[in-house]
């Protein structure tokens, strides 16, 4: 009998013990700054800065740099790079690159390309937030004019490539063009579609 | 260029953020206000002979002579009815944005924020989208019942209502069997829930609809135990009675006159949780156990009358907890021949008194809306109770507690004097007060213990 009293009492003090505790929790959380991110528009910070550096996002090209030694085209296991070399009129000895194309939209963002490559031109930035109205705006034509190429960079020895700082040249393209503009005409033709 | 255009003009808020503000400002403050504003011109006046009055004070017309009089009573009647439709519709969008925002800050994350300033305008959006879906009614389902099972719940959550006080003047009717008038019509919502429950014929709506008339029969017991004992330390039914018989005070409040009534309050407030289906109680429409319970079934504007009836429920309890255990809509130290005097002779009542009205409706909405808070809080802070301990809580702990506090109020009624009352009063209040500061303090030691956290009310 007494046991049973003391349950039974024991059940109600418990009850408020534990309201009280849980009451206080929930309120100190409310209290609390939410640590969600207001992804995209209400963030301190753009999200592409604050990812690791080592982050594997869209590809970009310094053409100032690329040898034109289309390690790239052949590392990529998809055939996202089509690269077109050639060489210049006025000077047989000069080697120029005439199209660099490389395909996000079909990219797998593995890497393969960026390793072989001698200079550091490839290089993946932190940069991902890639929707285009048309896929094909997803082409990145690196050499943008065809009937203007870009002599190739003859790497200097015991010297670094100067490339520029990873994710601005990508950056400033991206700046230059909205998501809904309309896709330029492919010519020559960018990397097969599959 | 035209379908760029098109495409970055999505939205017309987003282009232009200042007409969101207007529009949230709107329709959080203007809606209500509108309403609050329409029942204090209108409620008061909602008597025969009033109406009569002003008939021949202003149109020269022997209104009560007239054959077409019961005609304009009627109408009268109808535009009351129209505000406080409004009004419950109004508040059990309002409640669902306010309760998405609270839940979320509970759980670390901001909840809606998009639509309208703050996201204010969430509700609305909701609502418009429910209107919008296709109304579904199952092949098999019992078609007269399962349209009409929404608008029993709705009736039970309108006809309180009629009774419930908003200030000094502000109530539709002053009946002498309030409460007993809302027990019992508050019991209409359960038909809805049953007989949707039954008319869907669905496993699932069947079990919850059964759940909720098992849990509503048996919460009426402790609850009506409770809801008596405010009418006995007033010595009326009359809902406006018993707000009389407190004072503006804390420690006038019935809720702290005497120890009894301060478990009768938890009672009464913990049934009707549990008549209102709110969780923990939410048994009838467990979505992990039953997907939706007795609305499992129901989609657009069905669905979102029994939404609407859930959400707009909490007014109802909060209103009548307030109204019979924490003093109603009574402004501190202003008595009852205040309203009187200041009322004047006239037909139309001088400005003072609309002033003092509108204080007491402020009063009111303030202890209502601090009440919503509470369950909305305590939604997100317990689990939901199984359905034997449902009934444990109910038949073991709330039935002989609300029996005790009947009796012991009955006994503090005859045997305490006045003076013995007032001291209780205060020396409640002192301890629910530093009840209070302990319970702030606690929360506080909460939010310190973990390093890096403190008090920060950013991030909207």
């Amino acid at each position: 009998m007494a046991e049973s009293v003391r349950a039974y009492f024991g059940h109600i003090t418990e009850v408020v013990k534990t309201f009280w505790e849980g009451l206080t929790v929930t309120l100190s959380y409310m209290a609390r700054r939410p640590i969600t991110v207001q992804y995209p528009d209400r963030t301190e910070k753009r999200v592409a800065d604050t990812l690791p550096s080592r982050y594997r996002g869209l590809l970009e090209v310094d053409m100032a740099v690329c040898t034109g030694c289309l390690a790239c085209e052949r590392a990529c296991p998809i055939s996202v790079i089509k690269i077109t070399t050639d060489k210049d009129p006025t000077n047989p000895k000069q080697r120029v690159i005439a199209q660099f194309d490389v395909d996000e939209s079909k990219c797998m963002f593995c890497g393969l390309c960026v390793e072989p490559c001698p200079t550091g031109a490839i290089q993946h930035t932190r940069e991902f937030e890639s929707t285009m109205k048309s896929i094909d705006s997803l082409v990145f034509r690196w050499v943008p004019d065809p009937e203007k190429p870009v002599p190739v960079y003859r790497p200097v020895k015991g010297q670094d490539a100067p490339r520029a700082p990873v994710g601005e040249l990508l950056r400033k393209r991206m700046a230059q063009t909205s998501w809904i503009s309309p896709p330029s005409i492919l010519v020559p033709e960018g990397p097969k579609k599959e | 260029m035209k379908i760029s255009l098109a495409l970055d003009s999505t939205s017309l808020t987003r282009r232009y953020p200042r007409l969101a503000v207007l529009v949230t400002l709107f329709m959080a403050f203007g809606l209500p206000l509108g309403l609050y504003v329409a029942a204090l011109a209108v409620f008061p006046f909602n008597r025969p002979e009033l109406l009569n009055a002003a008939a021949k004070e202003w149109l020269g017309w022997e209104l009560a002579a007239s054959p077409y009089r019961n005609l304009v009573y009627t109408g009268f009647l109808l535009l009351v009815a129209f505000i406080a439709v409004n009004y419950t519709a109004v508040f059990g969008g309002v409640s669902t944005w306010v309760e998405r925002r609270v839940a979320g800050r509970m759980q670390s994350r901001i909840g809606p924020n998009r639509t309208g300033a703050a996201g204010f305008l969430a509700w609305v959006a909701d609502a418009v989208k429910m209107v919008l879906k296709e109304d579904t009614i199952p092949a098999s389902a019992d078609n007269l019942l399962f349209r009409a099972a929404p608008y029993f719940s709705m009736v039970g959550l309108l006809l309180p209502f009629v009774v419930l006080p908003f200030g000094e003047s502000t109530v539709v009717a002053d009946m002498n069997v309030g409460v007993f008038y809302v027990t019992a019509v508050t019991a209409f919502v359960v038909v809805g829930i049953l007989v949707s429950g039954w008319a869907s014929n669905s496993k699932w709506a069947l079990f919850g609809g059964i759940r909720g008339a098992a849990q509503v029969l048996s919460y009426e017991i402790p609850a009506g135990i409770s809801l008596m004992v405010p009418v006995l330390m007033a010595g009326t039914l009359s809902l406006q009675g018993i707000v009389r018989a407190q004072g503006g005070c804390p420690w006038e409040w019935f809720v702290f006159q005497n120890p009894a009534a301060t478990v009768a309050f938890i009672i009464a407030v913990t049934s009707s949780l549990a008549e209102g289906n709110r969780t923990p109680f939410d048994l009838p429409e467990a979505e992990s156990e039953l997907v939706a319970g007795y609305h499992a079934e129901y989609s657009g504007f069905r669905l979102a009358i029994f939404l609407m009836v859930e959400w707009a429920n909490m007014w109802i309890m909060a209103g009548l907890a307030v109204t019979l255990f924490l003093g109603g809509w009574q402004i501190p130290f202003v008595s009852h021949a205040v309203y009187e005097s200041a009322r004047g002779s006239g037909l139309v009542p001088a400005p003072t008194w609309f002033l003092l009205q509108v204080a007491s409706m402020l009063v009111f909405i303030v202890k209502t809306w601090a009440l919503v808070f509470f369950f909305i809080w305590l939604r997100w802070t317990l689990p939901r109770v199984r359905v034997d301990q449902l009934m444990t809580l109910c038949w073991k702990y709330l039935v002989p507690g609300a029996f005790l506090c009947f009796i012991v109020t009955l006994l503090w009624l005859l045997v305490v004097p006045p003076m013995a009352v007032k001291i209780t009063g205060i020396l409640l209040t002192v301890f629910a007060a530093a009840l209070l500061v302990k319970f702030l303090r606690d929360t506080r030691r909460n939010i310190d213990r973990v390093k890096g956290d403190r008090v920060d009310l950013s991030n909207w």
